[in-house]
């Protein structure tokens, strides 16, 4: 994996494409090259009207016809989504902070789920297999319905010292139910890593503890980044979800507004402020997915 | 006077009904190498992994400086510090620099200061020539320099025997010379080593005794020129025979 390079940098690294004399490009090369940028400059050329056309078409077709004004007006009425933008900006902290506690949480938990799933241990052996139901039933319900039932279920129970505040429940709701998805992606980073890195491991003396921590989990989370990352840009939208409870978020702060108005420009607010934390979030997740594909492909070769 | 390093005593080891080893026996003195030679699934990783404790022998015994490993109250870990064990896929982690490999068991295992194992390292690095690679990660570095690199992070641990599976038999041929003239180069210091081996020109070198295994028996051993110019049993015979039509002779 070619990653930065430790001390020192590349120090030991030989300017590679320096084979010394002056080379210069030959007559064949140039004309290759000219052709190479004519053909570049034509597929541009090419994309940028397509796109012109395509794009502009649907606009105008979307402009002039009949319904656009009424559209316009119920959803994207601009003046009043700036004026009501503050309250639901101030729902959206719930969104975040909900994200911050829930995804660190998750993170741990899923991470130990994962380990106790692929640890051999014969002591642990009720614990795998309460894991093993755990994320079973968890990964198939769903996520709803976990809010509904830890958000009102719990209250019901009436049990004295267990809190009633729907926030909390439904923070806890989310955790339990993003853990499952989450320990399964570790697991699988896991036990993706080969067996001969921990034969090779285990062979150097170090203990199976050490072996996990210093070799095959380094490893694993490593591989699994990207899709740890979609399931965080999930995360963030599911947190949407506990405002069925009641909790003042994002969505219950722009479902609140259009109630008094029956303007839906709100939820379009909401739904713009959601797209503004988790599109560069995904496109950035789309970036490393595709360094990584590109990394384990060169290591092929080599 | 040499004394053993390594004994076996009638080792057996079956995978399910599959008898893969049975009946081995052999002495390994400080300083000597002992090579073993055999067809493909002749049983010769599965002598050295057992050697290593990452398999489970059936029955018999395996002694290291005397004392008794294949013992159930031993710990593998203990036992594995005073093991190097070079695989054919050389098997680096590809998440840490060359040096990082080579500190890792050091610092982690033996609980050396990181000042201390890094200058260690640098050293080993130097002598094999490989000071220059210390910070590339191994996908960097060709497959000799790699397998190099992983001899260079088993011997960082000072073991007592080195066990080497076919440690050339995933390169180029060009590749093959360098890494083994750094056998050579240990086996010239004075390292105990068991080798699995196809190079039978190396093997003639650097054995000082020849061991060809035979759907998990020793059929054969003794003095390496012997037993490849004139091997008794006709299964030694065919199986030198074929290695000589391969062009590997
Ligand atoms: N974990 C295992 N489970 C079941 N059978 C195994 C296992 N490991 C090895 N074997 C079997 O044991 C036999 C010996 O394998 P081994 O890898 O020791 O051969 P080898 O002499 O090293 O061969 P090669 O020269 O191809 O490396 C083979 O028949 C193989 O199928
Ligand atoms: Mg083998």
């Amino acid at each position: 994996m070619a990653k930065k390079s430790g001390r020192g940098s590349n120090r030991a690294t030989p300017s590679s494409y320096d084979f010394g004399g002056s080379w210069s490009p030959s007559e064949i090369e140039l004309t290759r090259r000219t052709a190479r940028k004519a053909r570049n400059r034509k597929s541009a050329l090419i994309a940028v009207l397509s796109s012109f056309l395509v794009l502009g078409t649907l606009g105008l077709v979307l402009v002039t016809s009949p319904g656009w004004e009424t559209l316009r007006n119920t959803f994207f009425k601009w003046a009043y989504g700036v004026e009501i933008l503050p309250k639901i900006l101030l729902g959206f902290t719930t969104n975040a902070t909900l994200t911050v506690i829930a995804g660190t949480s998750v993170a741990l938990i899923g991470l130990a789920i994962a380990l106790l799933r692929t640890s051999r241990s014969p002591a642990l052996t009720p614990f795998r297999l309460l894991a093993t139901v755990y994320v079973d039933v968890f990964r198939g319900i769903p996520m709803l319905l976990v809010i509904l039932l830890v958000g009102f279920g719990v209250p019901a129970l009436e049990i004295k010292g267990l809190t009633n505040n729907v926030l909390i429940l439904g923070t806890l709701a989310v955790i339990i139910t993003y853990s499952a998805y989450v320990a399964e992606v570790i697991r699988s980073g896991i036990l993706t890593v080969h067996p001969s890195q921990r034969a090779a491991a285990r062979s150097l003396g170090l203990s199976n503890f050490q072996t996990l921590r210093h070799v095959v989990l380094p490893q694993a989370l490593k591989r699994v980044t990207p899709p740890l990352l979609n399931d965080l840009v999930a995360l963030i939208k599911d947190t949407g979800l506990v405002s069925i409870l009641g909790v003042t978020d994002a969505v219950r702060a722009a479902q609140i507004q259009t109630a008094k108005t029956f303007n839906y420009t709100p939820y379009v607010m909401a739904a713009i402020i959601f797209l503004l934390v988790t599109i560069p979030l995904t496109r950035w997740t789309d970036r490393m997915l595709r360094n990584s594909y590109e990394r384990e492909n060169a290591v092929g070769q080599a | 006077m040499s004394h053993p390093v390594l004994q076996l005593d009638k080792v057996r080891k079956s995978f399910g009904s599959e008898v893969v080893l049975e009946d081995i026996s052999f002495t390994v003195l400080e300083h000597k190498a002992t090579v073993f030679i055999g067809a493909s699934g002749s049983g010769k990783s599965t002598l050295l992994r057992c050697i290593n404790l990452l398999d489970q022998i059936d029955d018999g015994q395996i002694l290291l400086d005397g004392a008794d490993i294949s013992a159930v109250d031993i710990s593998p870990d203990q036992v594995r510090e005073k093991l190097g064990m070079v695989f054919q896929s050389f098997n680096l982690f590809p998440h840490m620099t060359v040096l990082e490999n080579v500190i890792l068991a050091p610092t982690k295992v033996q609980k050396v200061a990181k000042d201390k194992a890094i200058d260690e390292a640098l050293e080993l690095l130097k002598k094999f020539g490989l000071n220059e690679k210390a910070d590339q990660y191994p996908d960097r570095l060709s497959g000799g320099q790699q397998q190099r690199v992983a001899i260079i992070r088993s011997l960082a641990r000072h073991p007592r025997l080195l066990l080497l599976d076919e440690i050339t038999s995933a390169l180029d041929p060009v590749l093959v010379n360098e890494v083994l003239s750094t056998v050579r180069d240990l086996k010239s210091e004075g390292m105990t080593m068991v080798l699995a081996t196809h190079e039978m020109g190396f093997a003639k070198q650097v054995a000082d005794e020849l061991c060809y295994l035979h759907q998990g028996r020793i059929l054969e051993s003794g003095e390496p020129k012997k037993i490849l110019e004139s091997p008794k049993k006709s299964q030694t015979r065919e199986f030198l025979r074929r290695l000589h039509q391969a062009g590997r002779l």
